[in-house]
């Protein structure tokens, strides 16, 4: 999907006229819009800075490992974090938009549990982040509930026909994480050291996490 | 609304492409639509609802042409001036027409709050008694509603059993039209994999779909599955 054919160019414009291209229509329909909403007072340039900032370098991935991470190495967290999971995840500060209702999903050897949002882009900000492109598009989107064997074969798993697969489809405002299975080689790691090794994809659920990252 | 949106089931739409090291945004004007989206969304003269509605209303060929942040600023547009924040001749020109806002600008010393915000589309569990208790075996209706609704057409005259019941929240479809705020039993209801996509489907797969009381009616043909 984000592929397509008009002029969005991948080398500049990131920063408009830096290599001397000319804006893009979007660009352009983008500025128009801040300028007119700013001049209005309907939007304050500093709150957009702000979450820009925000979204960009202080909320993503790394929280929802440092969850994870916890849960492994603290039985009552874990148990805590299944049973009312926008309470546990609270304790450790990571509340908000599109977080207010949490629900975590405990992969085990013989249950697997995946995230979509076949309707939209429903996806956990507080402890992810804002979602990858992949996980937006309508090849994900189309083909998670219908295919996830298949899916999880492109993303790297195979799963065992013994293995039952659970697709969540994110359809009203609830949101889920998934707590990926701790895995073996990993038991003199510290609860830091376990954070570092819990990918994005393992917590939407469509990788495993490895004892060392590639 | 039976729109290209719903996209549950579709085939056609190529592999799935994961971007190693993706960044958070991969230009500049996505991080400023983005931001304006929130920002706009912060005068409180629409609800999620309606965004996502506002999505769904994308001429279809152009929904599937856009990216996400396109779709993000259609809807943007759209809705500022559907819900008579900007006159379409503002957003064409340019150039405000001089007649005041009706609202102000979220102060940036609020948004933090704004940011941390709890609570979203959860009411009070008092506001409405369960329809169904887990176990329960439920079917989905078979509508095909005009308005914005998030019972995905794949799922529609299926049997499945509510696994949990999430509680009281804002129904998305009136609240997506009026913006009243109708409180329902949220659950997530357990399909078989064979019961979505028929006998070929392995015996182990199943789909977990958040849906809300008026999505479901019960079934009482003694158990068992369809």
């Amino acid at each position: 999907m984000h592929d397509h054919d008009h002029d969005h160019d991948h080398d500049h414009d990131h920063e408009p006229g830096v290599h001397g291209g000319p804006l893009t229509d979007t660009q352009l329909r983008v500025r128009a819009l801040e300028s007119l909403l700013v001049d209005k007072g309907l939007v304050d340039p500093k709150t957009l800075d702000e979450l820009i900032d925000t979204y960009e370098t202080k909320v993503g991935p790394r929280n929802g490992a440092r969850v994870v991470a916890r849960a492994w190495v603290d039985p009552a967290f874990k148990q805590r974090l299944l049973a009312d999971a926008s309470e546990a995840i609270a304790e450790m500060g990571y509340i908000g938009r599109q977080g207010e209702d949490m629900v975590v999903l405990e992969n085990t050897p013989k249950v697997h549990n995946m995230v979509v949002c076949t309707l939209c882009s429903c996806y956990p900000w507080p402890v992810l982040g804002l979602p990858p492109v992949w996980y937006k598009s309508a090849p994900y989107r189309s083909r998670a509930v219908i295919d996830p064997r298949g899916v999880l074969r492109e993303f790297g798993v195979a799963l065992g026909d013994d293995v039952e697969v659970r697709v969540w489809d994110s359809t009203a405002e609830l949101r889920y994480l998934v707590l990926p299975e701790r895995p073996a080689g990993t038991e003199g790691m510290t609860e830091e050291q376990l954070a570092e090794i819990v990918t994005r994809d393992a917590m939407i659920g469509v990788a495993r996490v490895q004892a060392s990252r590639r | 609304m039976n729109g290209v949106h719903d996209m549950g089931g579709m085939h056609g739409m190529g592999p799935v492409e994961p971007e190693p090291n993706e960044p958070v945004f991969h230009h500049e004007w996505e991080r400023r639509v983005f931001a304006l989206a929130l920002a706009t969304g912060f005068l409180r003269r629409w609800n999620i609802d309606m965004g996502r509605f506002a999505i769904e209303r994308m001429p279809p060929a152009e929904y599937l042409r856009a990216t996400y942040y396109e779709k993000w600023l259609a809807r943007t547009e759209r809705l500022l001036v559907e819900r008579g924040l900007l006159s379409a001749d503002e957003l064409t020109s340019g150039r405000p027409d001089g007649r005041p806002p009706a609202v102000r600008a979220l102060p940036p010393a609020e948004l933090h709050s704004a940011v941390r915000n709890r609570r979203a589309a959860r009411m009070d569990d008092h506001l409405k008694a369960p329809t169904f208790k887990p176990g329960d075996r439920v079917r989905t209706r078979n509508v095909h509603p005009e308005h914005h609704t998030r019972l995905p057409r794949y799922a529609r005259d299926k049997v499945g059993v509510v696994d949990r019941d999430h509680g009281v929240f804002i129904l998305p479809d009136e609240h997506a039209s009026s913006g009243t705020k109708v409180p329902s039993h949220c659950y997530a209801v357990r399909f078989e994999g064979r019961e979505l996509w028929g006998p070929h489907c392995g015996p182990r797969d199943a789909v977990y779909i958040d849906l809300f009381d008026e999505y479901l009616e019960p079934v009482n043909d003694g158990g068992g599955p369809r």
